[in-house]
């Protein structure tokens, strides 16, 4: 293949530079795939512009496209409008078509400039090179922008579905739900010990009511948290055993002697008041909540 | 602090430095027979293996002299570490700041001194 700077390109990147540009920007404005709905006529247009300078710019270096620091500019454009475009909803596809369709006006031209037919193949050739290694760069850069965006929505959602709340003053409640993979459980035992530190809690439920499965491996995570909070002064009780539960914990032979067990949270919550030295005391015969009273100011 | 001892940890230690504070902990509880040791590691940001096993040893030590120990104030990044050092320090007590490791030991203390009725569940 030829040096880029030793073909037709970077010339008539710069000669015909405006009509390629008007080209480019009918056939993105004609096409589908452009989604006119996802993206305005005037970012369409200061994109396109800034590809097109940048490439005209880095084409007459000669340099190769992966690596040469004159295609930085250009690079740095394709990153910038392919994850703008993961974050709008473009496809990886239609975020390509954007850079493919710059091939259509750049061969009308090179059809013309070139001497003669075998010219031209070799011309239109190393074009195609060229912009096929720029739209699968953007489409690389477009998979890794989604994948970044699917791993920050994953640990958003570790970090939602992990919550501590406090029942009582000193008493804090755990409700996990899900699988409690090591990730989880990393994440479980260092909200819980900076929430034994904030509050000064001595007691932990830990309720496993919303986590399907618990083998050897889950018992393991479990009993980590529990020891952690144990070297913070807290004391866990693990309620919300299902009698499954029950029944494969002894099948597995855990060991669950070091920590108390309930089968609900109520009755891990009344064990936790008694061990605090509380009761909960009956003051009046139970009555409905009052509506709220009707406004009265005038 | 009456019948306790009260040790704070400032410095990360090194071997000799533990087997110093071993020795030193142990004669004065000896010399001035208290009845419990509160060791503060709020200070540590790190806690190898070594120095758990150090901290096993004095509740150990300790409790042949007749006398309880607490730890206190252990950060959650130290937690974290050691337990999964595998060491869950189970001799050990622990209270999460220096008042409640005292209201530990004074429940634990008065539990001892107390009349021989079934222990407290």
């Amino acid at each position: 293949m030829a040096q880029l700077g030793t073909t037709l390109l970077p010339e008539i990147l710069r000669q015909r530079h405006q009509d390629i540009l008007t080209e480019w920007l009918q056939l993105l404005l004609e096409s589908a795939a452009t989604r006119r709905d996802l993206i305005s006529e005037s970012e369409l247009r200061q994109q396109s512009r800034e590809l097109l300078s940048a490439l005209t710019i880095a084409a007459a270096s000669g340099e190769r496209f992966e690596s040469g620091s004159t295609w930085a500019p250009v690079r740095e454009v394709l990153t910038r409008v392919s994850e703008a475009r993961a974050r709008q909803g473009f496809s990886a596809s239609e975020t390509a078509l954007f850079v493919l369709s710059l091939k259509q006006p750049i061969f009308t031209q090179l059809r013309t400039a070139a001497p003669d037919a075998a010219a031209v193949a070799s011309e239109i050739w190393s074009a195609t090179i060229l912009l096929d290694k720029m739209g699968l760069f953007t489409t690389e850069v477009h998979q890794k922008s989604r994948d970044s965006i699917i791993m920050r929505q994953q640990q958003e959602m570790l970090e939602l579905s992990t919550p501590v709340v406090t029942m009582w003053a000193g008493v804090l409640a755990l409700p996990l739900i899900g699988t409690l993979d090591s990730a989880r459980t990393q994440i479980i035992m260092e909200s819980l010990l900076q929430r034994i530190v904030d509050t000064g809690s001595s007691i932990a439920i830990l309720d496993i009511t919303g986590v399907p499965t618990v083998d050897t491996l889950v018992a393991q995570h479990l009993l980590k948290t529990v020891a952690a909070a144990r070297l913070m002064g807290a004391d866990c009780i693990i309620s919300g055993i299902r009698p499954q539960i029950a029944q494969t914990i002894v099948h597995l032979g855990v060991d669950l002697n070091t920590v108390i067990t309930k089968a609900t949270l109520a009755d891990a919550f009344q064990t936790a008041l008694r061990r605090l030295g509380l009761t909960v005391v009956k003051t009046h015969t139970p009555a409905r909540m009052a509506p709220p009273a009707p406004d009265t100011a005038n | 602090m009456g019948e306790w001892l009260l040790v704070s940890i400032q410095v990360d230690m090194h071997d000799r430095l533990a087997m110093q504070l071993q020795d030193d902990l142990t004669s004065r509880i000896a010399a001035t027979a208290a009845r419990g040791v509160l060791i503060d590691i709020s200070a540590l940001e790190m806690v190898d293996s070594f120095i758990g096993r150090m901290l096993g040893n004095i509740a150990a030590m300790s409790r042949v002299l007749d006398a309880e120990t607490v730890v206190v104030g252990m950060r959650p990044a130290v937690a974290i570490t050691l337990v999964e050092l595998g060491m869950s320090l189970s001799g050990v007590r622990t209270a999460l700041n220096v008042e409640k490791g005292m209201e530990l030991l004074s429940a634990s203390m008065a539990e001892a001194s107390g009349v021989n009725g079934p222990p407290v569940g």
